[in-house]
């Protein structure tokens, strides 16, 4: 064992710091983690991640001291919790919109990486560990969406345990295994809470501490890029750490402080004012008791799934469907293989790749809002061609990789011809409606491919990497 | 000096030996806690027949009956009802009931019924499990001007014709489900048995 630095720590903490490295911790991740000087907005999400985790874990105690895991009672011990409990609806609407704010936050948090490269130059491992807390999130927010056992919970989770159903030869084993029932009952109801406990409480937690031990290992990423261990070195608090580095604490966590100010107020204000955010934060037929005879006329899952379930919807075959929506997740690990531009920030990216971030961000709102409505032919063509564009982003991006030398025309004509060729296997020519809207709305993978594809290809403009400086800008 | 006495053979013979014996304990050891996740004795238990009584059910209308936990689905039909159904086989994904687990062998017919006017089925869709609404209305504004009646999933638009058949072109890949049954009187139906000698 080698020994421990010394230190100039005296009285208690002295002797603390002489029996368990807490000041060592302290400087290591906070007082002497030298973080870029130019973070902006956008790295406000982080910190918040951690806030809202804890505003989640703290709620949900107090919530399961008064909530029973059980079929006969759960429902109506959510109703005991807003109605008799003092101050049990505060604490309710705390769990239930920071559920939503959770999402919001780790979207935010994750377009980030996607604009500025974060998951370059020795970063995949914190963006693999970073996927895992979001398939993780998402795992707890639908087993706990269970848990008031309303309408919405009961045939949500029904939908979404039955997705395993689809599996050939083992599906129907498989679903049982994971109800424990035949029908979703009282044992699944119990099994979930157990869950939802275990996993933000002892495994979310976990994830969170390697995601930041790997994150201060490397070095965060910066706007610009630019790694700041290989710039200049010495400052006014170290001669040995980088120039263009700042001390995470004081100069990050007050800024960080204000961030928190501005989304606290936000928080509280819907959820004081509008804690069911008009049904999509909590969906208006969950305030009636789960009812296994009869599924409400329109299901929907909480807004932060939706994009997924468009992408669900979007193939007719269920277990296909099944199989492009697990996939719509997969295919995010792989995104620090499929981007292979050495330039990690937008700043210095072509316009192409900036457009195709853009059209990505706008492809993903527009799947969670057809998530949402129901199926009519107009949307489910839309979901179906935002879905195609969706998994066209993950090729485009990894051809944007060499704008110097890769032949845009070819690719352009290979994606296209993709396209072209899943839309005759789907035509039958039975519906005449459907076919109509093959046709028209055809107009979205072309315009997708045209901007990303060819603009490039003959605008030079949309085709110029700009140098990355050596040193952060601003 | 430090390594000089270590017997390296031995070392590495009983790191394998540990290992595997570990690893066929932690096999054995996953088992029990796999499997109790499994449906419990109880729930094994509770799949017991229902008896529905006919005279509820008035012409046209639909009942939901529970059985093993899942809505089970009476069906009166008319006459009217009853006649279009043939009409609608090219429009049909399986309009002659092949899948042959999805009904038992008596209600393998157009009517997927043992009588044309009692049609019974569980009434979860084929899909993902929501429960299908009854639309026996013909040519409703929502469903289209070709409508004869039938049922329309919420979750994701699969159609089902008035004997539970399933339409082309929707989501859900077979016929709703013919639970077994018998008609123990001209005015009773037993859920969950195809016939009286089973209940002994």
């Amino acid at each position: 064992m080698a020994d421990r630095p010394a230190h100039n720590y005296k009285g208690f903490l002295g002797w603390v710091e002489d029996r368990f490295p807490m000041m060592e911790t302290w400087n290591y991740h906070l007082a002497q983690y030298y973080a870029p000087k130019n973070f902006n907005f956008w790295y406000f999400f982080g910190s918040l991640a951690i806030l809202v985790l804890v505003i989640q874990i703290v709620s949900g105690l107090f919530l399961a001291f008064n909530y029973k895991p059980d079929a006969a009672y759960a429902f109506a011990s959510v109703e005991y919790i807003m109605r008799d409990v003092p101050g049990g609806w505060f604490i309710r609407y705390m769990h239930s919109t920071g559920a939503s704010a959770f999402f919001i936050v780790v979207y935010l948090h994750m377009y980030r990486a996607l604009i500025y490269g974060s998951y370059k130059g020795k970063r995949e491992l914190i963006w693999l560990i970073g996927m895992a807390i979001y398939v993780v999130l998402m795992a707890t927010a639908f087993m706990g969406y269970l848990l008031p056992w309303g309408q919405m919970s009961y045939w949500g989770a029904q939908v979404i345990i039955n997705l395993f159903n689809t599996v050939p030869y083992v599906g129907n084993e498989l679903s049982t295994w994971i109800r424990g029932d035949f029908v979703l009952g009282d044992a699944t109801l119990n099994r979930f809470f157990a869950l939802h406990f275990f996993l933000p409480a002892l495994i979310l937690p976990a994830l969170v501490f390697v995601h930041i031990v790997a994150l201060h290992a490397v070095g965060s990423n910066n706007p610009d890029g630019v790694e700041i261990k290989q710039g200049p070195k010495g400052n006014m608090w170290s001669p040995t750490a980088p120039t263009d580095g700042i001390p995470f604490h004081p100069y990050y966590t007050v800024k960080d402080i204000v961030g928190v100010a501005v989304f606290l107020f936000f928080f509280f204000a819907i959820v004081f004012f509008s804690p069911e955010m008009g049904g999509y934060f909590i969906e208006k037929p969950n305030f009636e008791p789960a009812n296994a005879l009869k599924t409400p006329l329109h299901i929907a899952p909480v807004w932060y799934f939706t994009p997924f379930y468009t992408v669900l919807r979007a193939v007719p075959d269920p277990w296909y469907g099944t199989l492009a929506m697990f996939s719509a997740i997969i295919v995010l690990f792989l995104l620090p293989w499929l981007d292979q531009n050495p330039i990690k920030s937008w700043r210095y990216r072509t316009l192409a790749h900036k457009a195709n971030l853009i059209i990505f961000a706008l492809v993903f709102i527009v799947l969670g809002w057809m998530g949402v409505e129901t199926v009519t032919p107009v949307y489910k063509e839309l979901g179906t061609r935002m879905t195609e564009i969706y998994f066209l982003f993950f090729i485009v991006i990894w051809v944007h990789s060499r704008p110097a030398t890769v032949n845009y025309l070819l690719w352009f004509g290979l994606l296209l011809g993709l396209v072209v060729g899943i839309d005759l296997w789907r035509y039958n020519g039975e519906v005449k409606d459907e076919a109509h809207q093959i046709l028209v709305q055809f107009i979205w993978p072309l315009a997708y491919l045209a901007i990303t594809l060819l603009l490039p290809a003959f605008v030079s403009k949309w085709n110029m990497e700009k140098p990355v400086p050596d040193r952060v800008t601003d | 000096m430090a390594n000089s006495g270590v017997d390296k053979s031995r070392r590495r013979f009983l790191i394998a030996a540990t290992s595997v014996v570990g690893g066929a304990g932690t096999v054995a050891l996953a088992t029990p806690f796999l499997t109790s996740m499994s449906p419990s004795a109880r729930a094994l238990a509770a799949g017991a027949p229902v008896e529905y009584g006919l005279g509820k059910v008035e012409a046209g209308q639909q009942v939901r009956v529970k059985w093993r936990g899942k809505p089970v689905w009476v069906v009166n039909r008319t006459p009217e009802m009853v006649k279009g159904l043939a009409s609608l086989n090219d429009r049909l994904k399986d309009p002659d009931s092949n899948i042959l687990t999805q009904q038992p062998e008596y209600a393998k017919n157009l009517y997927r019924s043992r009588k044309e006017q009692y049609l019974v089925l569980v009434g979860i869709c084929t899909h993902l499990g929501c429960s299908p609404s009854y639309r026996p209305e013909v040519a409703p504004a929502d469903l289209g001007a070709d409508w004869i009646g039938g049922w329309y999933c919420p979750c994701h638009g699969s159609r089902f014709d008035l004997a539970g058949r399933v339409y082309k072109n929707v989501p859900a890949g077979s016929n709703l489900e013919v639970p077994p049954y018998y008609f123990k009187d001209d005015s009773t139906i037993v859920i969950g048995l195809n016939d009286a000698k089973e209940a002994v």
